[in-house]
């Protein structure tokens, strides 16, 4: 579904963030990419879904080249992929629910959708009594759910969670891992990266460990072991 | 689709515009001083334009015919200075006409009207006004006056008098002064005109700036740059609009305030002799209030949206 080709990042000052990198990740996998800050995890992502371009090799989804789409393609291509980012990433001037909504929204569903699917959503991630509040007036933990409320309500084939888990505190990263695993097992394929010991081993499965843009390891039923 | 699409936009556009209040209130601050400035050239163009059309009409040359010159000759020769490309319009005065016109002015003064009858004959000439299209071809029309010198069928000449070499000076001064103010003041206008563009779009661009980081978020999540730029677009044409309804405001007021400003100032009696001081404004406010408000709306909303259409472009690119 996913497949990663010798791919090479190197940034303007000549920084390596990925140095020939090839694996793929098969459909309603639940693939854990695990390594310490500056392993490449993140460039990982950014190329999914199109936010940055690889210096050499190519990413395929679904067997076209990622970097080849034309616009509406790339748009097409980032419904499809529901990524929840490390900063969160939302939008500060929109609500809770508008937040959501607009996701909806330029995914192309209807109102009726948007307006059935947003609060059940919210509901899912424990959120439904904040849903008109604006993301400055809600704690770290609360953001990261509505980052993966946001995510997942367009049902999108692909979730992409890179370090969802990094400003939360135990009790919140087992929530989030468990809504995941249940996305997981509803035949999402999902992709996690983290540096947390702790999520690796709740979470089992396929780890990925990489280490200066390199694979070093590629375990089906992994461990994190550094 | 497309009409949710429309819908989603304009929603999300009003939204913005009232939510960030401040940054709505800086660009409406911005717009409505540009399109008071440009409101402000139209006024001085419109003014100056009717100032200097005022001072041309004055202008012109009169050709004063021999007493025993034949009106068919004379309109025959009409038709000839017609014909030329520098002039605008030729008026006859015949010499019934201009004996006419001198009774009618003079008829309470019954020295004069005495001393016109003991005269027996009319001792008035035809006389021919021509008006140039511009001043200064009046030399060529007057160069064309004396080369032709046109004769009756006796071979006397028709032509008694032509009055340019009275008012060469006069003419000539204007025809150097008028093209000189009206491509200064085309300069000065466009200058201007140039200024509230860019300060307009470089505000604009500010506050796009400030939703950069929303818009790359925006793209991430799939939006296509309808859903992106569309909202942006709304707001911007929404400041247009609410600054061009302020600044028609503030000209009105502005235009009656001088009007009663220059009443005050040269007086009810000195205003009313100069027709044109009188309401100059206002008058051409009201006179002209359609064109201005498409003018003054139009250029609004073009600012507004066209500014934000270009200013967003730069932040689409994720």
């Amino acid at each position: 579904m996913i497949y990663y080709d010798k791919v090479s990042k190197v940034y303007p000052d000549s920084t390596v963030a990925l140095d020939g990198v090839s694996f793929s990740v098969e459909p309603k996998e639940f693939v854990t990419i695990v390594g310490q800050s500056g392993a490449g995890k993140s460039t990982l992502m950014k190329l999914l879904i199109a936010e940055d371009r690889p210096t050499s090799g190519s990413v395929f989804f679904e067997s076209s080249n990622i970097h080849r789409m034309n616009k509406k393609e790339t748009s097409r291509l980032r419904r499809r992929i529901g990524t929840v980012f490390q900063d969160y990433r939302l939008i500060p001037g929109k609500t809770v629910y508008e937040n959501i909504a607009f996701a909806m929204e330029a995914s192309g569903r209807t109102d009726g959708e948007v307006a059935a699917d947003v609060p059940h959503v919210l509901e899912l991630v424990d959120l439904g009594h904040k849903i008109w509040n604006f993301p400055g007036e809600l704690s770290g933990g609360e953001r990261q759910r509505v980052a993966i409320a946001r995510a997942i309500v367009t049902q999108p084939d692909v979730i992409l969670a890179d370090e969802p888990t990094g400003n939360l505190d135990p009790a919140n990263t087992y929530e989030i891992i468990r809504i995941l695993r249940k996305i997981n097992e509803l035949g999402r394929t999902v992709i996690l990266t983290t540096h947390n010991k702790g999520v690796v081993d709740e979470v089992g499965g396929r780890v990925i460990t990489m280490e200066k843009g390199k694979i070093v390891r590629d375990a089906k039923d992994g461990k994190y072991i550094l | 689709m497309i009409f949710t699409t429309f819908k989603r936009v304009v929603r999300t556009g009003f939204v913005n515009f009232w939510r960030n209040g401040f940054l709505s209130f800086a660009a409406i601050v911005v717009i409505t001083l540009s399109l008071i400035s440009v409101g402000c050239l139209i006024f001085a163009g419109a003014i100056g334009g009717s100032l200097i059309a005022q001072v041309k009409d004055q202008v012109d040359i009169n050709v004063y015919f021999t007493l025993s010159a034949q009106e068919a000759d004379i309109l025959a020769f009409q038709k000839e200075i017609d014909a030329l490309p520098e002039v605008a319009s030729t008026t006859y005065v015949s010499q019934d006409q201009a004996l006419a016109s001198f009774q009618q002015r003079w008829q309470d003064n019954a020295l004069i009207m005495q001393g016109l009858q003991e005269l027996g004959s009319n001792p008035f000439p035809a006389a021919l006004t021509i008006k140039a299209k511009e001043p200064s071809q009046y030399g060529g029309i007057a160069d064309f006056l004396t080369s032709k010198a046109p004769t009756d069928s006796t071979g006397a000449p028709i032509i008694d008098k032509v009055n340019y070499q009275e008012n060469q000076l006069i003419i000539d001064r204007l025809s150097r002064i008028i093209p000189t103010v009206e491509q200064g003041g085309a300069a000065i206008a466009l200058l201007l005109a140039l200024a509230a563009v860019v300060v307009v779009f470089n505000t604009i661009r500010l506050i796009t700036y400030s939703v950069r980081d929303e818009i790359a978020v925006m793209k991430l999540v799939g939006a296509s740059n309808v859903y992106v730029r569309g909202p942006l677009v709304v707001s911007g044409i929404m400041y247009g609009i609410v600054s061009a309804v302020i600044a028609l405001a503030l000209m009105a007021a502005l235009s009656y305030w001088s009007d009663t400003l220059i009443l005050r100032l040269a007086g009810v009696d000195v205003a009313s002799n100069f027709s044109f001081a009188v309401n100059i404004f206002s008058d051409y406010f009201s006179r002209n209030f359609a064109q201005l408000f498409a003018a003054i709306m139009g250029a609004g909303i073009l600012l507004g949206g066209l500014s934000s259409y270009i200013a967003a472009r730069r932040y689409l690119r994720v």
